[in-house]
């Protein structure tokens, strides 16, 4: 099968770029701007320094030219802010609307009653919730619900991109069907369980669209530092007048308000909606659906991982790995009985006995003919096998779990169960000390011995869990193995916990006592009776080949329905955080150069000797002015690459992160603007724009 | 700068730490209610006051109780405070004859004292009478240290309490703060003051015939009692006028060193205190870090800036090098025996903690000197800072750096198992929003109204150094001043006791706002993702925070104040 | 409200009697039992009659006295209470000049008080320059002591006026030299009043 994911959209794609710029003249409306305080501070300083230059130009003040430029270049800091804001949308819009081909004005069938037999044809966008649909072969789904009668295969490729049709029934743990997938066989009904607008489709659209995008957490605590910074560079600035009035300076407004621009946080106020919008973005390029911002911002702080041991860390099926015979029991016959046995055994697990007994011992397939009556698994019986009619009457073979072999010998016997050999409980408890499974094999009514079923840790899976480790995240084990073979199993994953004999409740125990502990818990499930552990975790993540009720629990659906993806999502979620504090500190640390840009420009008239603090050397105040107010603008369009990748994130404790990303945010935040400025400074000096 | 000095200053940082240490793990006991060795004697006295005041012990209240309380507690002693200092012609003990003080006056002197500040527009000695002095000053030196004090229990309550609806009993921990601590800190100390020469009385005003045949008036009073709570409470308002440069405040050298120590040691002690109650002790180391490289580096450059003197004094010939028979340096406003190192050390510790005591003038530093106290106080006055007060203040910067490094390290920050989060952010920005507003618009207010211009006594640079320092200091509540300005003015008082009020107390509701707000959330557990907050790491994070939220709002004044003074002074230009 | 407001007021009460009354007395009657002449400001009497404090400068202009730092100290003004006027050396009411250290108004008086202790003391000036505590105003007005090195200073001037040997007055100056408290706090220092009393004991000006 093969997975396809979206066009990786190129970061400067010309699709994307020129709607983005017109889109940023757009973006000027001050509704826009008013969701973005530092936008909006910029965007009135800018409206203000354009009417102060229209007045000088009118009434021929000094710095007219200066002026000029100044809110020039005011304007272009908040188009460039808009600018980034309309890359990330354009890129998230691109990604949407591959999910919203699968949304193609549809009608479906509405019927009255899961017994009706005609149907009425409506437009898919008047279904409400609860609505009953018949789908027939090459329908389209019209919405998301759950199937209530039939069972038909349905082609995902639209969704997924895997092009293997899968089947959806009524009842268990595939029922629930995606607007816009295609039943290719067979006549199902199904019923509608999300209003038009609200499919989780919808919403992720929302999310990447940026127009409705809700705040994160995280986003608003951050939004409210930034107004808090801008107030104080407000006050800063707008009680410098009458300091600076009183050492003998009048500053010209202008020049005020490029000291006010440069100071707020413009960097990281201006890319902050990018860094949202493309952090979901990254999310939809892994397939995967969010519900909401706060669950990607949540992903980030995930203490503890739970995983279902089988199709997650082991493959799904257990291979055999070793024939253990009882006493006086060769080998060979005991590989025979076995190999025999799971002839006609189409389970992975019987597959995998029947190779290791012709790998050892090169049996034959039985000769054409012989009488072999296969006796299939039951859930009464719980053991399946083989009868062999030969020469010497029918040779009854059995295979099963120990206490099913145990109780069937004892009943041939016609004695209770209870005397079992020691070495058979010895040889079984073995197998599941080493975290295998035991199967015993048993011919006419005599045990012969074990054999051990491996599970098979996935490869490279004890790397992934040191990683998360290293990140500080606990992952633990789910699995309905009995705890020896759990912990075995644990230990050779590496895995930092298990929950054994897991039922659904006790899922739902484990993550409730660790949320009471203040862990914040991720999990992944899909049937139904996940549903109340994915909702009650922090973060749940439904497979989207799983029942609706589960992808109604979950706040994020993975389309793949591949339950490792859980640890792209924590660092899509860590990357999202990072690249917002990241570009704060990096915004914070470019003030202390402005200042010494600044200051010494605006007061040199008056204090001379206040040359000592330009130590950029920079050529003239206007152009100290001029060449900050430049850069400030500049290094939004120089970030934006920066803010839609995310900052590079290799998964490490919290401390190594800190110190890598303060000494290149930081410290760079600091170094970067003296170095741009000066140059800037040299430009603007040669073209003689001062 | 001599070895001396630096040695001096070295054996003083080593002092604080050695006695914050034992201190804070007292008052960490104190604040958990457990028994300590001097329970016996003082338990009953505290229980006392609980019956005779209505207080109730047990009765917890929630944040907004909490302020509530201390608000009441607080402007009820204001209100006494204003009424003491306007009628006391009529009260006993005024053998001087002190008359009412002005109602502008007495405004600004009852809010200086009741928020911490101890701003003195007024002289002691030739303004209040004795019984003013006791049951006013040495009273209020008391409560407005332990109100303090109990906002930061409060807020380590926050930390320490899980899913919590309570953040303590205000009375208790005002009650315990000066029962257990101030008081036998403060007789302690007190009696330790008389011995080395501090008076202690209620005479009347000495007469004295001078060997010259002058006459000389001596200034007496119950001086010790007040000097040790005024030290030990991060006050600072002084019983005589000249402060702690005063001889009959401060004596001797060995007088002086242990005041400077009083001035350090509880705000230190409670850094310790902090690190035991939130049961991690590395925390507290951390933060004392933090604070103890800020202040080592204040007094660093301020002792390097004094000893070098004024470069106007050094081009009239004088001898201004240091040695073992002579101070040198800039000794203009500052006491023989005290010399140069100490007189640095001093200004720097009592501005780094809020309590704005001084033991020398500090309008006549040089501007780098000078700029030192006033950076200090710029900061928040988080190094160290006032008794609870300092360091509630620092922990409002705590949060502000972890959110940051939070962000920066992809998780929801946390500090000490608490998420911060939008309503913390929200609180501690406003916490620090607080003091531009405060100090820029009243400062800026000052530059332009003719009141405000009035009040200096410098032209130049200078003047508007000693507005900037006066509006810092009174919303920082420290109290110390370039005394030059003449701020017994009714626009000063005024305006000065707004900027003490906001300083102080829309600083609290909201630090107990924070306070309330944790102790609601649950407590996460620490793992490898988190990022340790009591490493080497944090610690200089969080310094580069406080003095980048600082230097940034408060490097545009500073450059038009001492730093321009300085470059000035350099090149030879006089006002 | 009231009810909540009653702790308040009632712990207002309660404290002020603890804190503003007993604890002040209590430390006023243990000071006065152990320590009683500190606890009275250290005064130094003469034929009965105070004479002052040994912790107070007081002033001494004449040249058979060592002189203390110059004092910054005011007064209200008898002519208009508002203003006030320089007084030395007011124990009443201490303070410094609070000068600029860019005032050119300050410099200036510096430059004069260099003028003038050269003057008095020719005799030094002529070997070096004049110490920076002799001429710069102390941070209250009544800082008691000297650095040694200016006490050094006066020396050639009050053994002159006194008619002694310089050696003699050196002597006795070192003798009323303290030193560094425990050899390392605060500066040494020469106590003026206590040196001049001795002065006069041991070197009597003859009338």
């Amino acid at each position: 099968m093969s997975i396809h994911r979206p066009r990786e959209v190129s970061l400067f794609d010309a699709s994307i770029l020129k709607p983005a710029a017109l889109a940023a003249f757009r973006k000027l409306d001050p509704r826009d701007l008013v969701r973005n305080p530092v936008m909006f501070t910029t965007g009135a300083v800018a409206a203000l320094s354009t009417v102060l230059f229209v007045h000088d130009l009118s009434a021929g003040g000094g710095h007219v030219a200066v002026a000029g430029q100044i809110a020039a270049w005011l304007w272009f800091t908040v188009l460039f802010a808009n600018f980034a804001e309309a890359v990330a949308e354009g890129r998230g819009k691109a990604q949407a609307d591959s999910l919203r081909r699968t949304k193609t004005e549809t009608l479906a069938k509405k019927v009255a009653a899961l017994d009706a037999t005609g149907h009425q044809p409506v437009p898919a966008t008047s279904l409400r919730a609860g609505d009953l649909v018949a789908c027939e072969p090459g329908d389209i789904i019209p919405g998301d619900g759950d199937v209530v009668a039939g069972i038909a295969t349905v082609d995902e490729s639209a969704i997924t991109g895997e092009s293997a049709p899968v089947i959806r029934e009524s009842g268990g743990d595939r029922s629930a069907v995606t607007g816009g997938t295609r039943v290719a066989s067979d006549r199902i009904v199904v019923r509608i369980t999300a209003n038009p607008g609200e499919s989780f489709i919808d919403r992720m659209i929302a999310l990447v669209e940026g127009a409705k995008r809700q705040k994160t957490p995280n986003e608003i605590a951050l939004t409210i530092l930034l107004v808090g910074l801008t107030l104080i560079f407000l006050i800063v600035v707008a009680s410098l007048p009458a300091f600076a009035a009183y050492s003998g300076t009048v500053i010209p407004m202008v020049f005020l308000v490029a000291l006010l621009v440069t100071l707020i946080p413009t960097t990281i106020g201006g890319l902050l909606s990018a860094i949202g919008i493309a952090g979901m973005d990254r999310l939809v390029r892994f397939n995967v659906i969010a519900k909401s911002g706060r669950a990607v911002e949540a992903a980030g702080d995930i203490d503890v991982l739970l995983l279902d041991k089988t199709g997650t860390i082991t493959l799904g099926a257990r291979q055999a790995a070793e024939f253990i015979p009882l006493p006086h029991v060769g080998d060979r016959e005991l590989a025979e009985a076995a190999f025999l046995s799971s002839l006609a055994d189409e389970t992975p697990e019987g597959k995998s006995i029947v190779t290791l007994a012709r790998a050892r011992f090169d049996f034959a397939d039985p000769a054409a003919g012989s009488a072999i009556t296969f006796i299939p698994f039951s859930a009464h019986t719980r053991m399946s096998g083989v009868d062999v009619d030969g020469a010497d009457g029918i040779t009854e073979i059995r295979k099963g779990a120990a206490d099913a072999i145990i109780r069937y010998v004892a009943d041939r016997a016609g004695r209770t169960p209870g005397g079992h050999p020691k070495e058979l409980v010895a040889s079984v408890e073995r197998v599941a000390k080493a975290g295998g499974t035991p199967l015993v094999v048993a011919r006419d009514g005599r045990a012969l011995g074990v054999v051990h079923l491996k599970d098979i840790i996935k490869p490279g899976i004890r790397e992934r869990f040191a990683t998360l480790r290293a990140m500080g995240i606990r992952t633990v084990m789910i699995t309905g193995d009995n705890p020896l073979t759990a912990a075995a199993i644990a230990a050779e994953a590496g895995v930092d916990d298990y929950l054994a004999e897991a039922t659904p409740e006790a899922k739902l125990e484990l993550i409730r006592k660790e949320q009471k502990g203040g862990r914040l818990v991720a999990m992944c499930g899909d049937g139904s009776n996940d549903a109340p552990a994915l909702a009650q975790a922090d973060v749940g993540v439904a497979m989207n080949t799983g029942t609706q009720a589960a992808r109604e629990a979950g706040n994020m659906v993975d389309l793949e329905s591949d339950p490792t993806k859980l640890i792209e999502i924590v660092m899509i979620g860590k990357q999202l955080l990072m690249s917002r504090g990241a570009l704060t500190t990096f915004s914070i640390a470019n003030d202390v150069a402005k200042y010494f840009a600044i200051i010494p420009a605006l007061f040199l008239a008056s204090y001379p000797p206040l040359q000592a603090l330009n130590v950029m050397r920079l050529a003239s105040p206007q152009s100290a002015i001029l060449s900050a107010i430049i850069f400030n603008a500049l290094i939004i369009i120089a970030l934006i690459p920066l803010a839609l990748k995310g900052v590079t994130y290799k998964p490490a404790s919290a401390e190594v992160l800190l110190r890598r990303n303060i000494l290149v945010y930081g410290f760079g935040g600091i170094v970067v603007p003296f170095i741009g400025i000066k140059a800037i400074d040299l430009v603007v000096t040669a073209l003689g724009l001062v | 700068m001599t070895a001396a000095g630096i040695l001096q200053i070295l054996l003083f940082c080593a002092a604080v730490t050695a006695g914050a240490i034992p201190l804070g793990a007292y008052m960490a006991r104190v604040y958990s209610g457990e028994r300590t060795w001097l329970s016996p004697l003082l338990r009953p006295v505290e229980r006392a006051i609980y019956k005779i005041c209505f207080i109730r012990p047990e009765t917890e209240q929630h944040w907004t109780a909490y302020a509530f309380a201390l608000l009441a507690f607080n402007l009820v002693g204001l209100l006494v405070l204003y009424a003491v200092m306007r009628v006391q012609a009529f009260l006993p003990f005024d053998p001087a004859g002190q008359s009412a003080v002005a109602p502008d006056l007495a405004w600004n002197t009852a809010v200086s004292f009741a928020t911490n500040t101890n701003w003195q527009n007024y002289a002691g000695e030739s303004t209040l009478s004795y019984l003013t002095q006791m049951v006013g000053m040495t009273v209020h030196n008391f409560t407005s240290a332990a109100t303090g004090m109990a906002v930061l229990v409060a807020l380590i309550r926050g930390f320490t309490r899980r899913q919590a609806r309570t953040v303590g009993n205000f009375y208790v921990d005002a009650v315990r703060s000066i029962i257990h601590i101030l008081l036998p800190a403060s007789a302690l100390m007190a009696l330790f003051l008389v011995w080395q020469g501090v008076p202690q009385n209620l005479d009347a005003y000495t007469a004295a015939t001078t060997l010259e045949g002058a006459t000389q008036v001596i200034a007496q009073g119950p001086v010790a009692s007040q000097e040790a709570i005024k030290m030990l409470g991060t006050n600072g308002g002084g019983f005589f006028n000249a402060n702690s440069a005063h001889p009959f405040e401060n004596p001797t050298a060995f007088s002086n060193f242990v005041e400077m120590a009083a001035i350090l040691l509880i705000p230190a002690g409670l850094v310790f205190s902090f690190g035991r109650m939130v049961a991690d002790t590395r925390q507290g180391r951390a933060l004392f870090l933090a604070m103890g490289i800020l202040l080592v580096a204040g007094i660093a450059v301020c002792y390097q800036a004094e000893a070098v003197g004024n470069p106007a004094l050094s081009r009239l010939g004088l001898d201004v090098t240091a040695g073992d028979n002579a101070p040198g340096g800039n000794m203009e406003g500052k006491e023989v025996r005290f010399g140069i190192a100490n007189s640095a050390l001093w200004a720097t510790a009592t501005t780094a903690a809020s309590n704005g005591s001084v033991n020398s003038m500090l309008d006549s530093y040089t501007p780098i000197g000078g700029m030192v106290p006033m950076v200090n106080m710029m900061l928040g006055e988080v190094v160290f800072g006032g008794t609870g007060s300092g360091l509630h203040g620092m922990i409002v910067f705590v949060i502000l750096a972890v959110f940051i490094a939070g962000l920066m390290v992809g998780r929801t920050p946390e500090y000490l198992g608490k998420k911060i989060e939008a309503r913390e952010v929200k609180l501690a920005v406003l916490c620090i929003l607080i003091f531009p507003l405060a100090i820029l618009s009243l400062g800026g207010l000052s530059m332009v109204l003719p009141a405000g211009l009035a009040g200096m006594s410098a032209p130049g640079p200078h003047g508007l150094s000693e507005v900037l320092y006066a509006f810092t200091s009174a919303a920082a509540n420290n109290g110390s001043a370039f005394a030059g300005l003449s701020g017994n003015t009714p626009y000063y008082n005024s305006t000065l006791g707004v900027a003490m009020l906001i300083g102080r107390f829309l600083v609290i509701v909201p630090t107990l706002a924070i306070a309330g707000s944790l102790a609601a959330k649950k407590i996460v557990p620490p793992s490898a993702g988190t990022f340790p907050t009591h490493g080497g790491l944090f610690v200089g994070l969080l310094i580069a925070v406080i003095l980048v939220v600082g230097g940034l709002t408060f490097f545009p004044v500073l450059a038009l104040g001492p730093i321009v003074e300085h470059l000035l002074l350099a090149a030879g230009t006089l006002f | 409200m009231i009810k909540q407001l009653l702790p308040s007021l009632a712990l207002t009460i309660v404290l002020t009697l603890l804190l503003g009354l007993a604890y002040p007395f209590a430390v006023t009657g243990a000071a006065q039992a152990l320590f009683p002449r500190q606890a009275h400001g250290s005064l130094i009497e003469k034929d009965g009659r105070v004479i002052g404090s040994e912790l107070i400068a007081q002033g001494f202009a004449k040249p058979e006295y060592f002189h203390p730092r110059p004092s910054a100290t005011t007064a209200p003004d008898p002519a208009d209470p508002a203003k006030t006027i320089p007084t030395p050396y007011n124990a009443a009411n201490s303070g410094g000049s609070n000068a600029a250290p860019t005032s050119k108004a300050y410099v200036e008086s510096v430059r004069t008080l260099v003028e003038q202790v050269e003057a008095e003391n020719p005799e030094s000036a002529r070997n070096g320059p004049v110490p920076v505590d002799m001429v710069t105003a102390s941070g209250s007005g009544l800082d008691p002591d000297i650095s040694p090195e200016a006490a050094e200073f006066q020396v050639p001037r009050v053994a002159k006026a006194r008619g002694v040997s310089e050696e003699a007055l050196r002597a006795l100056v070192t003798d009323r030299t303290r030193p560094r408290t425990f050899g390392i706090l605060g500066e040494a220092t020469v106590n003026v009043l206590a040196l001049n009393l001795a002065l006069d004991a041991r070197f009597p000006v003859r009338r």
